[in-house]
């Protein structure tokens, strides 16, 4: 009894050691975001008197919002698109698989290995080629295509977690695939499916390479605007801070809104 | 009647809709993140106004995105910008392979000719100009008087290194967090190998023989990296191997550092009490010398160039030569103050009393400025343009894997005779790679 009470105690220290370690950067970076650019490279502390100077001159030099909402409409455009492919094509490998199954699920995910940098040139010239350069659409097509392995191999494990004797008792009473696929299979997996979306959702919002390279400024997500404060010459880091922190302040909030659902998500099928 | 009505109101259409492309000119500008550049921006609503048939589209990068940018956005014709922030390393590469707009027919009043010699050349290919420089730098050495004071020091106008190691070893005091010297120890061809190759240069050394073969392990290179590692790992802050322009001018504005040297450019930082705790402090000399003066301090400057694939060229060249021009700087003047307009372009803002009056250091940035010459950066014949870089496309990646290896030396990875002999060979690699020599 003392043994579990300890160890539990032991297990508790350490999650908390764990999540400030992870929390500290931010808090961190939350902190400089207040203070002058003389006090945010002076030795570390943590009284100030606290200033708004940063987000002012953000706000002064930068459309925030224009970033704001390509960021909104590459991260959700693309996490709805990559669903609508995935969750047929997920459904089709997990309840009518062929003998190619294994490898088709497997080459996918094989083209997330390669470094992005490897096929930078031959989309970019597609991306000209096709008016698609800094345009909100192409990169949401980019972002679609580059989550849609993960999003296919985290919806067929979820979907193989259903039990089939459901879908069966429903092909029993008549149903057809399409509505098996939306009447019972959909609503029975709605948690792995929201954590499959937020977690899209999260890699579209943060990625940068695809952004910073196919996007100069109509088409600019929040990862651009984020670029655009670091400097290797001239000290910025107050507002970089700033800048950083209302790049990540949305996917925080929605993070933060939906944790139950991810984490009910990410546990989904786990004890039977 | 209808006829009639119908072609004048579609000639009226036309009228209107080539009025409306025109007011609609959009000139894209990708620039860097600087002091300097953020000022342009804000005051660009003035060149708006003056002229409404032009608006100003802005994309701020991080200066290496942004190189990687441009570079990928002109060699694929990809036209995405009307004007670009380039430097003296990438203006006559890219001037050579067709790739720039020559400038021609500026306007009377521009006055090419107050534009510094050294910098006009550095812009220029063949004798063709491509860009117009925007700001421009050299290297010096700052110190913190104070410092120098309490060790009964003082720093001569032209110090050498031997007196700069001797000094940062009488200043070294880590027990009260100060540091005798602050050196770019990040590693990359515009980062650690910025200064050391200046190191190189005054000690007598060369990248390349006339035939284009690598010297990295000759005894100047010994000699320069030697001194260099040597400086960092006794006198200098601990993770000196990560420590680039920002971190030394936070160090030396906090007060940590006695000597750094880097970038005229850092002076009227250093000088703004809002940026620095030593500008009361900050004394500043040539960059030190060894056995030649031949390239021991850099140039470089940020211009503004047409790229071949922009279809707005005539407005980009109109907002260029604002941007460039004399009035520009006495317009910064007169609303930043005159420490803050962009340095080392013009000879008339350095003749200008109120900028002397507000920036103490302008004649010995002038100095430098004047004397760095890209044609002749060491004492030795060499086949190539630049101080602290070699004007080739290879050099990029040459000089970050050299500056990447020189900093692994600095974390004491490895010996210099090592590291030097170990550039050599994969610096050769390279080159025979590339097709050097050039038939």
């Amino acid at each position: 009894m003392q043994n579990s009470s300890d160890n539990k105690l032991w297990l508790t220290v350490l999650g908390w050691t764990v999540a400030l370690m992870i929390f500290f950067p931010i808090f961190w970076m939350a902190l400089t975001s207040f203070k002058t650019e003389v006090e945010a490279v002076s030795t570390p502390s943590l009284l100030f008197a606290p200033t708004l100077e940063n987000y002012a001159q953000v706000f002064e030099r930068s459309d925030y919002l224009k970033f704001a909402w390509n960021s909104i409409y590459v991260s959700f455009g693309s996490t709805l698109l990559a669903l609508a492919f995935a969750i047929p094509a997920a459904y089709s490998m997990a309840f009518f698989p062929s003998k190619r199954t294994p490898g088709t699920l497997l080459w996918m995910l094989s083209t997330k290995m390669m470094p992005p940098v490897g096929v930078l040139i031959p989309i970019y010239l597609l991306f000209r080629d096709m008016g698609l350069l800094d345009t909100a659409t192409g990169l949401m097509i980019i972002y679609t295509l580059m989550n849609l392995p993960i999003v296919i191999w985290m919806l067929y494990t979820y979907f193989k977690d259903v039990p089939i004797e459901i879908l069966e008792a429903g092909r029993v009473d008549g149903v057809t695939p399409v509505q098996e696929l939306f009447m019972l299979l959909i609503p029975l997996a709605i948690p792995g499916i929201a954590s499959t979306g937020l977690l899209s959702v999260i890699l579209s919002w943060n990625e940068a390479f695809w952004s910073l390279n196919l996007t100069s400024s109509q088409g600019a997500p929040l990862t651009a605007f984020i670029a655009s404060y670091s400097a290797p010459q001239g000290l910025f880091w107050a507002k970089l801070s700033a800048a950083s922190l209302m790049a990540i302040a949305p996917i925080l909030v929605v993070g933060w809104m939906s944790q139950k659902q991810l984490v009910s998500g990410l546990t989904f099928g786990a004890v039977k | 009647m209808k006829l009639q009505s119908l072609i004048v109101s579609a000639a009226a259409t036309l009228l209107s809709t080539a009025a409306v492309t025109q007011a609609a000119t959009t000139v894209t500008i990708g620039t860097v993140n600087n002091g300097d550049m953020i000022v342009m921006q804000k005051l660009s609503a003035r060149f708006e106004a003056e002229n409404p048939d032009i608006d100003l589209n802005w994309v701020v990068l991080e200066e290496n995105v942004l190189r990687q940018r441009l570079t990928t956005d002109i060699a694929t014709g990809s036209g995405q910008f009307d004007v670009v922030t380039i430097g003296t390393y990438e203006v006559p590469i890219w001037g050579g392979k067709d790739w720039l707009v020559p400038l021609e027919g500026l306007p009377g009043d521009y006055d090419l000719d107050d534009v510094l010699q050294s910098i006009r050349d550095g812009l220029s290919h063949e004798g063709k100009l491509y860009a117009l420089p925007f700001y421009a730098e050299s290297s010096m050495t700052f110190y913190n008087s104070s410092l120098l004071e309490k060790a009964g020091l003082s720093m001569p106008d032209q110090p050498t290194w031997d007196q700069v190691k001797v000094m940062a070893s009488k200043i070294h005091d880590p027990g009260n967090g100060v540091y005798g010297i602050c050196l770019r120890g990040k590693p990359g061809w515009g980062e650690n190998m910025a200064l050391v190759s200046t190191m190189v240069n005054t000690f007598g050394g060369r990248w390349f023989d006339e035939n284009w073969k690598p010297e990295l392990d000759s005894p100047e290179w010994q000699q320069a990296v030697g001194l260099y590692i040597e400086l960092q790992q006794k006198y200098g802050p601990p993770g000196a191997s990560s420590n680039g322009f920002n971190e030394n001018q936070a160090l030396f504005s906090s007060g940590k550092c006695g000597i750094w040297i880097d970038a005229t450019s850092a002076a009227g930082g250093l000088y703004n009490r809002s940026e620095s705790q030593v500008a009361d402090n900050v004394g500043f000399a040539q960059a030190p010398v060894a056995v030649t003066s031949h390239g021991n301090h850099w140039l470089w400057s940020w211009a503004l160039a047409i790229p071949k694939t922009s279809d707005a060229k005539a407005a980009a060249q109109k907002f260029m030569t604002w941007a460039t021009s004399k009035s520009y700087i006495e317009m910064v003047g007169a609303s930043e103050g005159w420490a803050s307009v962009p340095p080392g372009t013009r000879k008339s803002t350095y003749a200008n009393p109120k900028y002397k009056a507000a920036a103490p250091f302008a004649p010995a940035v002038l100095e430098a400025i004047q004397t760095a010459d890209p044609t002749k950066p060491s004492v030795q014949p060499v086949p190539y343009t630049g101080v602290q870089y070699v004007g080739i496309p290879e050099f990029q990646s040459i000089g970050t894997q050299v500056g990447q290896t020189i900093a692994g030396a600095l974390a004491g990875q490895m010996t210099v005779k090592q590291a030097l002999k170990s550039v050599q060979s994969s610096v050769s690699r390279t080159m025979r790679r590339a097709g050097y020599p050039k038939k």
